[in-house]
């Protein structure tokens, strides 16, 4: 199966496209001579512009959802586009809460199997080939679809740079979603947002993470302050999100965020393989660990076997000291 | 009112047990003796709460597994799930999720349910679309990434995590519902419920049972295969220090040098 068109799943927050999906799109039109990008919600037309930008030059629009969960509309709307035979060779989801309902939903409207957790996409003679981190980011799995059909795949953020090619505006054409019936019966009553400052855990330069080794909820108040000073975010190992002391958008992994910062900072985390796989190709890692064979030294760039309790608040100290 | 709510309960290697590849097929090696998904574990707490809440019904637990592995069911049916339907069957190894939501889709319509739950994702797998695949399946609405669960006459509220928050969502019965881990406390068995569970019904179909057909599930349903494993570019070694009261000043040196500071 050759590759011509690949579709990549838009999706839109605060009125612009998440950059995971400006990920796609970028590295879609390395593997494609044609790259179109699929969006819904009412903001769609506005973000034309940047997904041309990336390299779409034609966006699907599925309009306004009307409180309906994304899964069932898009997935219909994609399906029927393919069974018209104007479908892609293949489609991108970026592994968002959405995009993975999306592609489930997919999958079966299509009866063709999914790829998930995909860190890497190369084009080759039969066609796409998938790479996947295991054992915590230890080794590298490739995979291949193989019988015929568009392939689904979700791939997990920052798994390749987004480079505007300052393109033109993409072209916006109606694709609204087929009536799917009973199945597409839930509904939005009211959306909650929990106010965060700072810049985004998946997009920050500097990422601070504290684990269980802060001991007590109150002391994470010291990551928080830490990552405010170097103009970072505060992430977390899932012990203590599970635990309740922050919530789970902080949480870094592989149930959680992947981050790539210049440098991350790993406050009492051991390392498991699970949090490991979600930054490990951080730039640079700093762990403070007083275990000196926590394997997150493995991985550290510079490791220091200490207290947290001593190493952060000095540390913190001495960042306000330089004004 | 009565709910009758399925949980889909994975049975998996012990995770605290190394992971190994099957050198042969490159997919997992699922030998030994297997457990509860911990992350189903929420999910059968969840529907005994949820049954109790309504006054009456009971949980049926959903489970395909090599071997006609019952350990991990035993678990959850100590913790007071009533009856549970295991799919084994050889024809099934290599069946991938898509594969695995057929099995389980056609098996829990066997059962009627008003609900089924499942976990986001599971421990040793963690594609995260199976619940979605089994409820496009049976035809039903689905509810990801569930906060917090209630039925209030045939709907069910959810509060759904989002990337900025939580979203109110609410779906009519029947419906999928997918738990995240700490939705609830998952319960230990007592000893009387482990007791119990020594002689809960526990169904065991083939893929034949089921009225499948075995093209569509195994490695020949999964229609993708694995090319190749190799090992990931390793960090190279970096400086690890004792603290001697100089470690702040070691980071600040090492920020200083990134221009981070
Ligand atoms: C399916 C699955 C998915 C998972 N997904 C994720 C995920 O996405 N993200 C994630 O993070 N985890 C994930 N986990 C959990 C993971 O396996 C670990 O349990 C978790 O990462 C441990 O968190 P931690 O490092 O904070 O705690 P611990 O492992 O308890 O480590 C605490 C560390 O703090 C150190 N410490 C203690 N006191 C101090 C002190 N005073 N000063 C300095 N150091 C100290 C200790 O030496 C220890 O190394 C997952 C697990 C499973 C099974
Ligand atoms: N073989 C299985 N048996 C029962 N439930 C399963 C099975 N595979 C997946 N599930 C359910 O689907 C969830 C998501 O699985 P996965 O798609 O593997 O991440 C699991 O946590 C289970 O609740």
């Amino acid at each position: 199966m050759s590759i011509d068109k690949i579709w990549v799943l838009a999706e839109v927050a605060d009125g612009k496209p998440i950059t995971a999906s400006l990920e796609l799109i970028s590295h879609a039109t390395t593997l494609a001579a044609t790259v179109e990008a699929v969006a819904f919600g009412d903001a769609t037309a506005s973000v034309a512009a940047t997904l041309g930008e990336y390299g779409a030059t034609k966006v699907h629009d599925i309009g306004d959802l009307a409180g309906a969960l994304p899964g069932v509309p898009v997935a219909s709307a994609i399906a029927a586009a393919v069974g018209s035979g104007s479908g892609p060779d293949a489609i991108l989801f970026p592994a968002t809460y959405d995009g993975r309902d999306i592609a489930g939903r997919l999958s079966v409207k299509l009866d063709r199997p999914v790829l998930t957790n995909v860190v890497g996409l190369v084009a080759g003679d039969g066609g796409l080939t998938t790479q996947h981190a295991i054992f915590g980011g230890t080794q590298v799995a490739s995979a291949r679809f193989t019988g015929d059909g568009p392939g689904i795949f979700v791939i997990r953020a920052k798994s390749f740079p987004a480079e505007p090619k300052g393109a033109a505006a993409a072209e916006v054409v109606a694709a609204p979603a087929p009536d799917a019936g009973p199945t597409n019966a839930a509904r939005v009553i009211a959306r909650h947002v929990e106010e965060r400052t700072g810049p985004k855990l998946d997009e920050a330069d500097v990422v601070v993470s504290g684990g269980r080794g802060l001991g007590e909820k109150d002391q994470y108040s010291m990551i928080e302050e830490l990552a405010g000073l170097l103009h970072g975010a505060p992430g977390a190992s899932r012990a203590i999100v599970d635990a309740g002391w922050v919530p789970y958008a902080y949480q870094v992994g592989q149930t959680g965020k992947t981050v790539k910062p210049t440098v991350y900072l790993a406050c009492g985390i051991s390392g498991a393989t699970q949090h490991m796989v979600g930054m490990k190709n951080s730039k640079n890692i700093v762990a403070i660990n007083k275990d000196q064979d926590a394997p997150i030294f493995s991985v550290a760039d510079l490791g220091i076997v200490g207290d947290v309790h001593k190493v952060v608040p000095k540390l913190i100290e001495a960042i306000k000291a330089r004004g | 009112m009565s709910m009758n709510v399925v949980v889909c309960v994975k049975q998996i290697p012990d995770p605290a047990a190394p992971p190994a590849l099957d050198p042969g097929t490159n997919n997992l090696a699922r030998t030994g003796k297997l457990i509860l998904d911990d992350s189903d574990a929420y999910g059968v707490e969840m529907a005994l709460q949820l049954v109790d809440a309504a006054g009456g019904g009971e949980v049926t637990l959903v489970s395909m597994a090599p071997n006609g592995e019952t350990s991990g069911l035993r678990t959850a049916l100590a913790m007071g799930a009533a009856k549970a339907i295991l799919v084994s069957d050889e024809a099934l190894a290599g069946t991938d999720a898509l594969g695995t939501a057929k099995v389980l889709a056609a098996a829990i319509r066997r059962a009627e349910p008003n609900l089924v739950l499942a976990a986001t994702e599971s421990s040793d797998g963690y594609t995260g679309t199976t619940p979605v695949q089994v409820a496009e399946l049976l035809g039903f609405p689905s509810v990801t990434f569930a906060k917090k669960v209630e039925i209030s006459g045939d709907s069910v509220s959810v509060e759904r995590q989002t990337e900025a928050g939580y979203d109110e969502v609410s779906s009519p019965l029947p419906a999928v519902v997918t738990v995240t881990a700490g939705v609830v406390e998952p319960r230990y068995p007592s000893f009387k419920g482990i007791m119990a569970a020594k002689s809960k019904p526990v169904e065991t179909l083939t893929v034949a049972d089921l009225g499948l057909d075995a093209g569509q599930v195994g490695a020949t349903g999964a229609r993708q295969e694995i090319t190749g494993v190799a090992d990931a570019e390793a960090r190279g070694a970096g400086e690890i220090v004792v603290d001697e009261g100089d470690g702040a000043q070691r980071i600040i040196a090492f920020l200083e040098q990134l221009k981070v500071l």
